[in-house]
This record gives C-alpha cells, sequence and structure tokens, in this order.
C-alpha cells in the first residue's frame, strides 16, 4: 500500500494546479471531486495494517468529498444559474505562478520541521509538505476568486490540507480527527451553500464583489 | 454533573425545534437558561469535577467563563422575551433552537480537556449563531452573515490545524493521552519546539480570528452592525471569550514548554495591533453598533496584551473576561433598546430617546464609563492590573502606549454615547408621548449586568478571586 502513496500524492498536486488554473467553475468542481477521491484511497493507504476503520473512512471520505460535496456545489450552480467563467482577479498564469511558489515555500518549511512517524518511511515524508500546499492554494483560490462558488471550492481545498495533515495521525489517534474535519466540511459547506442560494436571490450573480455594501459611512 | 451543563441545553435545543408555539419555545429557553445558571452555581461548590473519564473538566479558567456564559444567557434570555414581543421574528422556530444550541456549545468549549473536542465546541459556536446573524433575511445581513462565515470557517480550519500541530508535537509516550489539556500542561517540556511553534502560529491565527483581534477583525463591525442586538451581546461576550479559552489553552501549554520569548512578543503585537485598529476606528464612527465592535476589538486586544506582559497582566486578563463580557453584553442590549425603539443604529437618529427610554440611556451612560475602564467599575481593576504588569514585567513602553491609547478611545467612544444620551432630536418630532414604557423584560437583564459589573469593581468574592489567580498561574502569571 505504501508504494501508492507517491503517486497518490503527487496527483493531489496535480488537481491543486488544475482547480488553479481552469477557467471553467465546473472544471474547478470536477477537479475537487477528484481530490477528494485521492484523498479517500490515501486515508487507506497510509494505514499500516489496513483495518475496517480505515476502509470505512476511506470509504465515508470518497462518499463526502468526491460525490456529495460535488454534486451539491453543481446544484447550487444550476439553482443559481452562475456562469461558467471563474473570473479570478490575478489571471491564470499569475494562480499557477503562485501555486508553484506556494508548493515550494511548503517544501522549504516542512524541511524545517523534524520528521513525522518515522516508522513510515520516505514516502509518509511527501505528505506534511503536500498537505501545506494543498491548505495554502486552497488559500490561494479563496482570496483570488471572486465568485462565491470557486470561493468555497477554494475553502474546501484548504480543507482537504487539514484533512490530509491530519492523515499523518491516524496512528496515534483514532478517531476524533475525523469526526472532526467530516463534520466541518460537510457542515460549514452545507451552510455556505445555502447562503450563496440565498445571495443568489438577493443579487443577479453570485459574485463575492457584490457583497461590498457594507463600509465605513 | 458537568455532563448535564451540556445535555440540558441540547435537549432544550432539540425540543425547541420541535415544538410549534412560540410560548412553548419560550418557556424552554427561560427554564433551560435557569437550570444552566443551577448548574454553574453547584459546580462552584464541588472542585475540580470531571466526567468522561477526563474528556471534560472544570478547572478554574473554564469555570469562570461558563459562569460569564451563563449569566450573560440569562440576561439574554430576558431581554429575547420582550424582543420578540416587539419585533415578530420570521423564523421564530431557529431562534429558540440555536439560541440554546449556542449555549450548548459555548459550555462545551468551556468544560472541554481534550483540544480537538473544545475545537468541535467552537466551530459549533460559529454554526448555531449564523442563523441568528442572519435573522432579518435582507441583503445588509447577508452580507454580513457571509463575511462572517468566510473568515471564521478560515480561522476554524487554521485553529484545526493548530490542533493537528500540537498533537504531532505530541511524542508517542504512552504516559501521555494525545491531546488532554492536562496531560500536555504536565509534559510540556517533552514536546517537539518547532512543531510547537508552528501549531502556536496556526492556533493563534485561528483562534483570534474567532476573537476578532486585529488584522483578522474585519467581520465583526459587520457582524455586530447587522445582527440582532441580543445576538451581538452573546457574541461579544460569550462567543470572543470562548476562543479566548481557546488560545489560552494553548498560551498555557506553550508557556509551560519554555516558549515564552516565542509566544509573548507575538501576542502583544497582536493587541497592540487591535488597539491601534480600535482606536483609528472609533474616532468619528457614525454607528452605535459598529462603534461597539471596535470597542470589542480594543478589548480583545487587551486580553492578548495581559496574557503576552504576564504576571499581574494574565490576572487581569483573565478578570477582564468577565468584567468585559458583561459590560459588552449590556452595552449591546441597552443599545438595542435604543435601535428598536427609532429602527436605525446611526447616533445621529439616536439622540434625545433618554425622554422616553431613560433606564436604556441611563445605562447607555453608565456602560460608556465601564467599557472605558472608568473606576468604580471592574474593568478598570482587570485594565489596571494588565498595566500593572506590563511595568513590572518591562514593557514599560507598552504600557505608555496602552495608556496612551485607551485615552483615545475613551474620547472616541465618550463623544458618541454622551451625543446620544444627552442630545437633543433634531427634528424636534418626539413629542409623541404615546410612546410605550419601556418594558421590563428589556431592562432587567442589562441592569443586573451592570450592577455585576459594578460590584466586580469593587468587591471580588474569594472563591472567584482564588480561581482567578489559580488561571492566572496556569497562564504564566501571578496575582497582582
Amino acid at each position: 500500500m505504501h508504494s501508492l502513496i507517491e503517486p497518490l500524492l503527487l496527483a493531489v498536486v496535480l488537481t491543486t494546479f488544475a482547480v488553479l488554473g481552469t477557467s471553467r467553475v465546473t472544471a474547478c468542481v470536477r477537479m475537487l471531486a477528484v481530490q477528494g477521491a485521492l484523498l479517500g484511497v490515501l486515508s487507506v493507504a497510509v494505514e499500516r495494517h489496513v483495518s475496517p476503520h480505515a476502509v470505512a473512512l476511506g470509504a465515508g471520505t470518497v462518499v463526502i468529498k468526491a460525490l456529495v460535496l460535488p454534486w451539491f456545489l453543481r446544484w447550487a450552480m444550476r439553482e443559481a444559474s452562475v456562469r461558467r467563467e471563474v473570473e479570478p482577479a490575478i489571471g491564470y498564469m499569475a494562480s499557477l505562478l503562485l501555486g508553484a511558489v506556494v508548493v515550494g515555500l511548503s517544501f522549504a518549511v516542512a524541511s524545517r520541521l523534524p520528521a513525522v512517524g518515522g516508522e513510515q518511511g520516505t514516502a509518509a515524508g511527501l505528505l506534511v509538505p503536500i498537505a501545506l500546499a494543498t491548505l495554502l492554494s486552497g488559500f490561494v483560490v479563496l482570496i483570488t476568486r471572486s465568485k462565491a462558488i470557486t470561493q468555497v471550492v477554494g475553502y474546501l481545498m484548504l480543507e482537504n490540507g487539514v484533512y490530509l495533515f491530519g492523515l499523518t495521525l491516524v496512528d496515534r489517534i483514532s478517531f476524533l480527527v475525523e469526526v472532526g474535519v467530516l463534520l466541518d466540511v460537510f457542515v460549514a459547506v452545507f451552510i455556505m451553500g445555502i447562503v450563496v442560494f440565498h445571495i443568489n436571490r438577493e443579487f443577479d450573480s453570485i459574485s463575492a464583489a457584490n457583497l461590498v455594501e457594507l463600509k465605513e459611512s | 454533573m458537568v455532563v448535564l451543563a451540556l445535555v440540558i441545553p441540547l435537549v432544550g435545543s432539540a425540543l425547541a425545534f420541535a415544538l410549534t408555539s412560540r410560548g412553548a419555545r419560550l418557556v424552554v429557553l427561560a427554564a433551560v437558561s435557569a437550570a444552566h445558571v443551577g448548574i454553574v452555581g453547584a459546580l462552584w461548590r464541588t472542585p475540580r469535577s470531571s466526567a468522561l473519564n477526563g474528556w471534560l473538566g472544570v478547572d478554574s479558567l473554564g469555570l469562570v467563563v461558563l459562569t460569564l456564559v451563563s449569566i450573560l444567557f440569562a440576561a439574554v434570555v430576558s431581554y429575547a422575551i420582550g424582543f420578540l414581543r416587539e419585533e415578530s421574528p420570521r423564523g421564530g422556530r431557529w431562534f429558540a433552537g440555536c439560541l440554546l444550541a449556542f449555549l450548548a456549545a459555548t459550555s462545551l468549549v468551556c468544560v472541554s480537556q481534550h483540544l480537538a473536542l473544545l475545537w468541535v465546541g467552537m466551530e459549533t459556536t460559529t454554526l448555531a449563531i449564523a442563523p441568528l446573524i442572519f435573522h432579518r433575511h435582507d441583503r445588509r445581513s447577508l452580507e454580513a452573515v457571509w463575511k462572517y462565515l468566510v473568515l471564521s470557517s478560515v480561522g476554524i480550519a487554521f485553529a484545526l490545524l493548530g490542533v493537528f500541530l500540537l498533537a504531532t508535537a505530541q511524542p508517542m509516550a504512552p504516559g501521555s493521552r494525545p491531546l488532554m489539556f492536562g496531560d500536555l500542561l504536565a509534559t510540556a517540556h517533552s514536546l517537539d519546539r518547532a512543531w510547537l511553534r508552528a501549531a502556536y502560529v496556526f492556533a493563534l491565527t485561528g483562534f483570534g480570528t474567532k476573537m476578532g483581534l486585529a488584522p483578522l477583525h474585519s467581520w465583526k463591525p459587520d457582524t455586530y452592525g447587522e445582527a440582532p442586538s441580543l445576538v451581538s451581546a452573546l457574541m461579544s461576550g460569550a462567543l470572543t471569550s470562548c476562543a479566548f479559552v481557546g488560545l489560552a489553552r494553548f498560551t498555557a501549554i506553550v508557556f509551560a514548554a519554555g516558549l515564552d520569548d516565542f509566544a509573548r512578543p507575538l501576542l502583544i503585537a497582536f493587541g497592540l495591533a487591535s488597539l491601534v485598529v480600535a482606536t483609528a476606528f472609533v474616532i468619528g464612527q457614525s454607528d452605535v453598533k459598529r462603534l461597539l465592535a471596535y470597542s470589542s476589538v480594543e478589548h480583545m486586544g487587551l486580553l492578548v496584551l495581559g496574557l503576552g506582559v504576564g504576571g499581574a497582566g494574565a490576572f487581569g486578563s483573565v478578570l477582564h473576561v468577565l468584567n468585559n463580557g458583561m459590560a459588552k453584553g449590556m452595552l449591546f442590549l441597552a443599545a438595542g433598546n435604543m435601535v428598536m425603539a427609532t429602527g436605525s443604529s446611526a447616533a445621529a437618529d439616536l439622540r434625545g430617546l433618554r425622554r422616553t427610554r431613560p433606564i436604556s440611556a441611563a445605562l447607555l451612560l453608565v456602560g460608556l464609563f465601564a467599557v472605558t475602564g472608568s473606576p468604580p467599575f471592574g474593568l478598570f481593576v482587570s485594565e489596571f492590573a494588565i498595566v500593572t504588569g506590563a511595568i513590572r514585567e518591562h514593557h514599560i513602553w507598552v504600557a505608555i502606549a496602552l495608556l496612551g491609547l485607551l485615552s483615545i478611545i475613551f474620547a472616541g467612544i465618550g463623544g458618541m454615547l454622551l451625543g446620544v444620551v444627552f442630545g437633543e432630536r433634531a427634528s424636534g418630532d418626539e413629542g409623541n408621548g404615546s410612546a410605550p414604557p419601556e418594558s421590563p423584560w428589556l431592562v432587567s437583564g442589562p441592569l443586573a449586568l451592570a450592577a455585576i459589573v459594578l460590584l466586580l469593581g469593587v468587591y471580588i468574592p474569594a472563591p472567584l478571586r482564588e480561581s482567578l489567580a489559580d488561571a492566572a498561574r496556569m497562564l504564566g502569571g501571578g496575582v497582582p
């Protein structure tokens, strides 16, 4: 199983870049679904011995991150008649460059932190920097996109980064980690989705740039 | 007993969502609130109770904040009865249910000894309060709740990463249970310092966002401005105090591990930044609720500053959580009465209301002096302790900056509130003597809170003083 970790993590990085560089919102959501599926497989792959608990966690992750949430996002997009362009604030080339910088930064920071779980060998050594990179890339998407839907995508990517990091702890703390993360993702996005839906009712398009009415008067 | 503090509000919340009659919901709300106050009173008498194999436990810091939450909630509930009578909200079913869920979640944060469980509680408070902010269902409150959710979600995610990093810092020692606060404190010296530093940065950012420290405070003025005043009262009094509990627990661990030189400058920087931002925006502010929001930023800065300077400052911080929570709650409720009378929260529209709302106007005046740290109110004592701590721990410039900024803030807040309390209406059409007298529901809560703030300025009961000192010691400080 361990031989799978490295290619899976690299695939996660690829999906991150795909989200940063694409101009279509549906493609963003699709890449996010792929990322969720990868995370589900990873959560089983990092276990030293595959237990029923690990398989259940992996399956649950795949269901929520790869199926339910992307479906919910697509539903919100349909209901709100969201236009298909991403409307970024900084351009796709700049986004991709920023993504590359973020990955480099993550590896630099992770190299200064002592190794985690030495028994798992070098494969797990990639987990920390890539978790950090996913988190920071999600943050970049969150702050450089003007559409509310794409901001939710960015937040979900940020969450995936935190989840990836949680996988390094899977040996030590078994269940609360999963509950926390899944609860967070599920419910927060659920409410954000409802809010996005309402935003459409109040405004003509789900663009967060419209949400600037409140300022110091 | 500890578990009851969580279970009763949860059951009440479920009941409130299920019941269809508003009267029944209010009865549940009042009953749960009263029961919660009773339970907290009992907890003061049983020292160090714990439950669930140590996952829940009442220590000094948790008990102090839990008491604040309980009393503030009771005041808000009595206010809500009057509020719901005057303004019939859409979706009244959500109101009581969310309030009770909020009570359960904040109680969880206070009594949780397992840091991941604390985080779950923090997360739940964010979710429980969001529908209440969106109460009016209009464009401005939609914008406010969206900003709040985006910033809070990112903050919560960072805080969770902080928890994860802390767990990584904990070695796989068979003796210490992962993420248990007590164990972490006891084995602090064996925690990995690099991971611990990383954990603290994320925890400070995450919990700091929830507290509303600058520069992560931008959700505060919009949210406190658009939410119903009693929701703002709860947020500024209870929710930020719970975020402080989360931050304080991380800080205690970091101090115990000997990373003072790393953590204290960070805390002082955030504290001063918050004070500066608050000062800048308090001057020339035209909206009462936004003014109070910036005052909240100021006081969160004070809390963090007290932690950072240490010594008497730590004692001041813990006392200040209590004082500030009550004072803010009282101010928001009193301001809420004024806003309800005119439908606007702009200061210009609120002038001259002392004729129809004399008690609320008096409370605003009291609140002005309380929240700017004048004696004889409790906030003077806690702010004095923080300044003393700063001077004694060789942070003279911090103390000087603090005093300077506080005086400017006094001028800023005083300018607006004195105008509201003593000013006259520009149009002079306040002669409608048919305005209803102030409902006792709407003033009894804030009056009680004001009385407590006054009491704490003059006399701190011995059990409270002991708990405050104990909490201060845990946070790397001492008694003044």
